[in-house]
């Protein structure tokens, strides 16, 4: 965590739930108060649109369940559109919504979603359409969606977009109320501060019903006692964040850009052009991700194969699949920078990189030998 | 040594990586993920498949303080494991695919990729002791000998392989031709040699079994709860691991589809059916649902199965008696007894073609025919007295009291062509 968000996490000083009205709730709650301000004025929304959930996946799934539910009083709209590399967090809970058509709003090869897709669905069934899900920046590749066109084009038909800006919060200049947007998603431990923590940004009006039933403590669509402490964190983090520059981020990663160019078994999967500041991902040609996350990870750096998933089990990455990579599904390897990282962390990748490169590419040739040999081991009609 | 401990999330492995450690090793942990689909929580007694038991190595990894991956090797295995197993039912054969994943994944997709990422042995928590160099691995004070011994010269070739990687222990070893024993583990309850066997001395060269010398499981039980491991009452697992309910059949007929056919007694005559007849295995007497009695009372059992005609076949007791076999795909560990075998007198040695079964005496000799494409090298089998229910596919490991000579797999009639099925 930032120190700063430490330091915030630990001043809030709230034993008590701050839903109570003694003098420590009082307490408690003008925390939480102050933090709901300073995050709304950094996200271009007003306190009343800021919505505190246990984070970002939490914030997805009431913002697509939620809004999806209260889309249905009136009209039946079963179609529910989310892009084709959302995290779990949108598409499984779009998958869950009960009732729900939902379409996957397909992508080009740098993983932008294809708004004449969307296009055509509105004209012919706008009227059918709850809800449409589309993230800012995704967090394997860190390229960048056409949210904003989006939000213009599905306000013609009066459909509400939702987006995931988890990984784009603190990276990006982001505005609720200059977005379109019905809904957004944030999460606090991904710009450096606590676990636990995210918000849904909900415009006051957007239809929004409670997916968890219960107090209704936040706008009667959340329940549960509220975190003071981790809201706090969030806030001050989120003030940090806001003020540096992502360039430095950009600065740091010309080497590893450089090396990418230049190395023959490197593919660049992040876009040239636009992209999220502080990401790269890269397929290593002839090699395994978990190859190079080890022999990285031996070496003191820290990088990711696919998607951080349960037990750690790898799975080929559903994103590079919805790009049509699926060759580089089980190679990619990714880099994230945070508010922590030097332009040190970064050379030293890049000096560990060729050899493990190399090191990977054996590994992954010994390893395709014993397949061939078994297959050709097995006669023809046995039996 | 650098050593990569495979950790299942069982207590052998643990208390194998442990002892490793111990031992003076530099040790790194890897749970392999066998299956794209995994369970959540374990059931019943099978082995390793489950996020669970992907928690339970994770933790053991953690108590001992090794640094701790999950290689995902889920595409190798239902290639070179679940594939090898549809195939071998599909023939008629039983397979047995814990040996196919010793054989195939854990010492050669695993170990190809340790050697490769710069580790020099694999760890596993198998009951065997592999002897290279007159030196023993598997005992504690044998593994800091090991530890402490000089790493090969930098040149030193490697058999076989791509010579990318820097000359391997096992690897010089058998350039030196000397060879490396598999011998029984001390526990005989435990004894793992068996399934062990198909692996061969080259891919057993690079491997570390440090609880060859265990002399009981409650040994290792007792050494799991002493050093604080969260595994150390956890059951054993049997079961085959891929099935999930342990209803093979279940798992075949969802994979191969329903194939209803006749079964049969030895005069030809119908006296039941079968949705399949991959699935049987020769010896079986439970499960075949036989309408009628046998005219003499006694029980039946599966004595043949035939899946290009889809036809069981059932007969008494005395029918499933055997004397000779054939094997093949032969692995030898012990050139001395392969030239034996070659000789017309034969190997005289003793056999074992189930898990746990007793070793026969025995006497083998290789094969004079050429060997055909896909079945490797063959021999004869001649057993000194008959054994009944010899399922073709399983293994055939032949021994010299408590030491592996060679593994081959039982042949079924196909593999044998022009000799109307008078083996196996």
């Amino acid at each position: 965590m930032r120190p700063a968000a430490l330091a915030a996490y630990a001043d809030a000083c709230v034993t008590a739930n701050p839903h109570a009205t003694h003098r420590p709730a009082r307490r408690a709650r003008q925390a939480l108060d102050q933090a709901r301000e300073s995050i709304a004025l950094a996200l271009g929304a007003s306190p009343a649109e800021v919505i505190f959930t246990s984070g970002g996946t939490e914030a997805d799934g009431l913002a697509i369940g939620g809004i999806y539910a209260a889309r249905q009083e009136g009209a039946a709209r079963p179609y529910l559109l989310v892009g084709a590399t959302e995290h779990a967090a949108v598409a499984d809970n779009a998958q869950a919504a009960g009732g729900a058509r939902v379409l996957e709003i397909p992508v080009d090869c740098m993983g932008l979603a294809d708004l004449d897709f969307v296009a055509e669905h509105l004209r012919r069934h706008g009227q059918e359409t709850a809800l449409i899900s589309l993230m800012a920046a995704n967090n394997e590749t860190g390229a960048l969606q056409p949210v904003t066109e989006l939000a213009a084009m599905a306000m013609r038909f009066g459909v509400p977009v939702h987006s995931d800006w988890v990984q784009a919060v603190g990276k990006l200049p982001l505005s609720l109320g200059g977005s379109g947007l019905a809904a957004a998603s944030c999460s606090a431990h991904k710009l450096g501060g606590p676990v636990g923590v995210g918000v849904l940004l909900a415009g006051r009006r957007t239809p929004l019903k409670a997916v968890v039933g219960g107090g209704g403590q936040e706008r009667g669509v959340r329940s549960g006692t509220l975190d003071a402490r981790g809201a706090a964190g969030f806030a001050a983090a989120l003030e940090q964040a806001l003020g540096e520059d992502p360039a430095t981020l950009e600065r740091f990663l010309a080497p590893l850009d450089a090396l990418i160019e230049a190395h023959p078994s490197l593919t660049a999967l992040t876009p040239s052009g636009a992209h999220l500041p502080g990401l790269r991902s890269f397929a290593v040609a002839d090699a395994e991700g978990e190859a190079m996350v080890y022999l990285l990870d031996q070496a003191g750096l820290a990088c990711s194969a696919g998607s951080a998933c349960t037990a750690g089990v790898a799975q080929p990455s559903r994103v590079l699949l919805a790009m049509g990579l699926g060759q580089w599904a089980r190679s990619a390897v990714r880099v994230s920078l945070g508010w922590e990282s030097t332009a040190a962390d970064v050379k030293a990748l890049v000096a560990a990189l060729p050899e493990a490169i190399d090191r990977a590419q054996v590994a992954a040739r010994r390893r395709a030998a014993p397949r061939t040999r078994a297959t050709g081991r097995v006669p023809e009609g046995r039996g | 040594m650098k050593v990569l401990a495979a950790l299942s999330g069982g207590v052998d492995s643990a208390v194998a990586a442990a002892r490793a450690a111990e031992a003076g090793h530099d040790v790194t942990a890897v749970h392999m993920a066998l299956m794209r689909n995994r369970a959540q929580t374990r059931q019943g007694s099978r082995g390793c498949c489950s996020i669970e038991d992907a928690s339970d190595a994770r933790r053991s990894a953690a108590k001992l303080g090794l640094d701790f991956y999950v290689w995902d090797l889920s595409e190798e295995f239902e290639d070179l494991v679940v594939r090898d197993f549809l195939e071998t039912y599909s023939s008629g054969q039983t397979p047995n695919p814990c040996v196919r994943c010793n054989q195939f994944i854990k010492f050669e997709v695993l170990a190809e990729r340790a050697l490769a990422l710069g580790f020099d042995a694999v760890a596993t928590g198998h009951y065997a002791r592999v002897t290279p160099l007159g030196g023993c691995w598997t005992t504690p004070s044998a593994c800091v000998d090991a530890a402490k011994a000089e790493p090969p010269p930098a040149d030193a070739q490697e058999i076989g392989t791509v010579g990318e990687t820097r000359g391997l222990l096992g690897d010089s070893l058998l350039a030196q031709g000397q060879g490396v024993d598999l011998r029984r583990g001390l526990e005989p309850a435990k004894d793992q040699s068996y399934v062990l066997a198909a692996v061969g001395p080259r891919g057993l060269s690079r491997c570390l079994f440090p609880l060859g010398g265990a002399t009981s499981k409650d040994e290792v039980r007792r050494e799991a709860e002493r050093r604080g491991l969260p595994v150390s009452a956890k059951p054993d697992s049997y079961d085959i691991c891929f099935v999930a309910d342990g209803d093979t059949r279940g798992f075949l007929r969802s994979r191969l589809g329903e194939r209803p056919g006749a079964i049969v007694d030895q005069t030809g005559a119908e006296v039941g059916t079968h949705l399949g007849a991959y699935g049987f295995t020769v010896g079986q007497r439970r499960g075949l649902r036989l309408g009628r009695p046998a005219a003499d009372g006694q029980p039946r059992y599966v004595t043949a199965i035939d899946t290009a005609s889809n036809v069981v076949r059932v007969g008494p007791a005395a029918s499933l008696a055997v004397e000779r076999f054939a094997v093949r795909e032969l692995v030898w560990f012990a050139p001395e007894s392969r030239r034996a075998a070659g000789q017309a007198t034969g190997l005289s040695c003793q056999v074992q073609v189930r898990a746990h079964g007793r070793a026969l005496p025995a006497s083998v000799n290789l094969a004079p025919l050429e060997p055909t494409a896909g079945t490797g090298e063959r021999a004869e089998v001649f057993l000194a007295e008959p054994l009944r229910g010899l399922a073709a596919g399983q293994s055939a490991v032949l021994y010299d009291g408590d030491r592996v000579l060679a593994h081959g797999l039982i042949a079924g009639p196909s593999d044998w062509p022009g000799d109307g099925g008078r083996h196996g």
